[in-house]
């Protein structure tokens, strides 16, 4: 290993912090939560979660949050994926694939703009629990 | 996995608690079961196990932390890793029976911040705990690791360096409480004798009963200590650093030797640090676990190759140390504090904890207590807060008695002093002292005359035997206390404890002989009644001393509740029981031997213990 300045320091301060960020609990810009039932992992939301996990790390991002949800009871229209800017509604995505999750990505979670042709609706279901 | 951790962004961070009470209940196994369910889930591209160092909540491990989320779950076993992994990871769904349920309630509380025993803690000497994989120097350096050594080095002059920690207040963390920045002048202030080098010395000779806090912090944050050390060494000149770790302490010290081996490579240790053209450079020394050997003098011996027994002082280590040269000793949590303290300015430090006392303490919290774990809060709270609202209270609904704090050296404390704001001046007002940060809690159960007993035992055991006051003070003091809880106490041996206790207080050589009479001189100030107890009435009021109990069985519960089982008189060892089954019980007091067994069997309640 090279001995380091401070200047190197800095450096592997600020990659490593992009990668260690998520664990700080702090504030996320963006949430996308891609829908895991047996469902959508039998229509390809493996490769949606592959997808946004390369576009992650491409552009270095540390502040957008990636999770799973279980199946979201629209099973014909999977692979899934909600998106959600925080303080706006959340959006669900269906029937996607690596390219449309792709320009989903560019255009709302980074752009701020819904990608109405792949958009099921905007909002969360009411639930009384 | 691990081999990519360095470029590789995940979604999940796993964080397992690896330090030395969650290693102990199999979280490297647990650790294991989860790479290996994530691997098979296809989640390994997505997922990332980090061990970090201790937790804190012992009590309730093996512990992990879910980030994003913070979702907190504990006692795992290999067994739940699987569905743990498909429902939280795959499917998104925290899974709330391996979550923590407070005492008494029934909800669980998924997230970690939201759990009392974390809620009033505030971390600076522990601030990377859980948050970081200690033999990863990166991800120390991402946490603004080698910063303030960054900042000591290239903008720092060692006056200023010596004021800004002088300015925090912060003071000795190994117990006396000496301010850390005057010590620091001193050794600056020193002359080298012959021109030779100046020493920093870390004291990790840990070895208070029940204590943990200097092995967790070199378990879950290496690096701080170094940091600090190197910060240290510009402030007084020095080019030669020593760690004292037991040798008990096998995974500190792997993990210290790896940071070590790590801040070399990066050049943040050993020659030209930084680029800047300081040197210095740190070893490890391992301690034979002499208890004696926490004294900076008997440890300096040590560290010289020489037999562990302390010598008089003056002169000072500041002045005269190791091989005769200036040595600045400090505890391992006050090394730790150093890098936070020149990152954020002596001011922020300053204006936490009371006037006397600033920063933060870590204590361990052991013995009767619900939430056992390694705790760190603000100089200035209450033993309340701790005990109660950090340490969920006393198990069993049993009433609190006393809580004992600054090890053997220490003493006990009642509860009507329960309230008692926490620093080093009130403490030692109160006859006990901070010490390292051990805090026994004993409950109703506890004997205070068997209480002194034990620490002096250990005392007494651990004495180099190199002063008199010391080796036979102790001895005679234990033999007393040992007379009393066997029912041959005196009233004129209370008298004779408390001269002898003053007696070794004011002339022993070092701090061991110096404090060993504390857990003897508190218990004597706080419960006196239970010493009076066992020399007049011959009894013990918590049943602990044995010699003094009176077993007897109550004949008509015996026959009736339970038909005379039989169950006593086969396991008594002396054969002082009378009886047959469907008969009464009843044992003869002058073959009983008062080994408690018949009691421990009776499952009637037969047995009564006076």
């Amino acid at each position: 290993m090279p001995k380091l300045t401070l200047e190197e320091l800095a450096r592997i301060r600020e990659k490593t912090k992009r990668l260690t960020t998520i664990r700080e609990g702090g504030e996320y810009r963006a949430k996308v939560c891609v829908h895991m039932g047996t469902c959508g992992i039998a229509a390809g939301a493996r490769n949606i979660m592959n997808s946004l996990m390369k576009e992650l790390e491409e552009r270095a991002l540390s502040d957008v949050l990636l999770t799973t949800s279980g199946c979201a009871g629209l099973c014909s229209r999977e692979p899934m994926a909600t998106v959600e800017i925080t303080g706006q509604a959340p959006v669900k995505y269906v029937d996607l694939d690596e390219k449309k999750i792709r320009e989903i990505f560019e255009k709302h979670v980074l752009g701020g703009q819904i990608v109405t042709a792949y958009a099921l609706g905007i909002g969360s279901e009411k639930t009384d629990f | 996995m691990t081999e990519v951790a360095k470029e590789k962004a995940f979604r999940v961070h796993l964080m397992i608690c690896a330090g030395t009470a969650c290693v102990s209940n199999h979280s490297f196994e647990v650790k294991e079961a989860l790479e290996k369910e994530i691997k098979r889930l296809g989640l390994d591209n997505e997922v990332l196990v980090v061990a970090t160092g201790c937790n804190g909540f012992c009590e309730r491990g093996p512990l992990l932390v879910v980030q994003p989320g913070n979702i907190f779950y504990q006692q795992l076993t290999v067994k739940d890793v699987p569905h743990l992994v498909e429902e939280h990871l795959l499917k998104g769904r925290p899974v709330k029976k391996l979550m923590y349920t407070p005492p008494k309630e029934k909800t669980p509380i998924p997230v970690l911040s939201d759990i009392d025993f974390f809620r009033k803690q505030v971390l600076i000497a522990l601030r990377n705990r859980g948050l970081i994989d200690p033999e990863k120097v990166d991800e120390y350096i991402a946490r603004d690791g080698y910063a303030a050594m960054g900042k000591a080095l290239t903008q720092m002059t060692p006056d200023k360096i010596i004021s800004e920690i002088t300015i925090s207040g912060l003071r000795g963390r190994g117990g006396a409480g000496f301010p850390t920045g005057l010590k620091w002048q001193m050794v600056r202030n020193a002359v080298s004798a012959n021109g030779g080098a100046k020493y920093l010395i870390c004291n990790g000779d840990e070895g208070d009963p029940g204590a943990f806090m200097d092995r967790s912090i070199l378990e879950a944050d290496p690096h701080s200590v170094i940091e600090g050390m190197v910060i240290g060494a510009k402030a007084v000149g020095a080019t030669q650093g020593f760690v004292y770790v037991r040798n008990e302490y096998p995974l500190a010290i792997k993990r210290m030797t790896i940071a070590l081996e790590q801040a070399r490579a990066y050049g943040l240790l050993g020659q030209d640090i930084l680029g800047t053209g300081f040197d210095f450079d740190i070893k490890i020394v391992r301690g034979a676990g002499a208890f004696v050997c926490g004294e900076e003098t008997a440890l300096i011996a040590s560290v010289e190759g020489r037999l562990g027994e302390p010598r008089t002082r003056p002169p000072y280590p500041a002045q005269s140390g190791l091989w005769g040269q200036p040595t600045g000793i400090n505890n391992v949590e006050t090394w730790a504090n150093v890098p936070a303290i020149i990152h954020r300015g002596a001011k922020w430090y300053a204006a936490i904890g009371t006037p006397t006392s600033k920063g933060t303490k870590v204590f361990s919290l052991v013995g009767k207590i619900n939430n056992t774990g390694l705790v760190e809060v603000p100089m200035g709270i209450t033993l309340r807060e701790i005990i109660y609202d950090i340490g969920g209270g006393i198990p069993g609904g049993k009433a609190f008695k006393a809580v004992q704090t600054g090890g053997p050296s220490g003493g006990c404390i009642p509860k009507e002093q329960l309230d008692l704001p926490i620093d080093y001046e009130s403490l030692t007002q109160a006859g006990s002292m901070m010490g390292s940060g051990g805090m026994v809690v004993m409950d109703e159960d506890t004997c205070m005359v068997d209480v002194a007993r034990y620490f002096l035992s250990f005392t007494q055991d651990e004495s180099c035997g190199k002063c008199t006051p010391c080796r036979e003070g102790t001895k005679a003091m234990l033999d007393i206390l040992t007379r009393i809880t066997e029912g041959k106490g005196t009233e004129e041996d209370l008298t004779l404890l408390d001269d002898m206790a003053h007696a070794v207080k004011d002339s022993a050589l070092c701090g061991l002989g110096k404090t060993a009479p504390n857990p003897v001189l508190t218990t004597m100030r706080y419960f006196l009644n239970e010493y009076e107890t066992h020399i007049r009435d011959k009894k013990c009021p918590a049943h602990v001393c044995r010699q003094l109990n009176v077993y007897s069985i109550d004949e008509e519960r015996c026959l009736n509740k339970g038909k005379g089982c039989d169950l006593c008189r086969r396991n008594c060892a002396s054969d002082a029981i009378r009886g047959a089954k469907n008969e009464a019980h009843r044992i003869d007091p002058s073959k009983c031997i008062k080994c408690g067994v018949c009691f421990d069997v009776c499952n009637f309640g037969a047995v009564k213990v006076d």
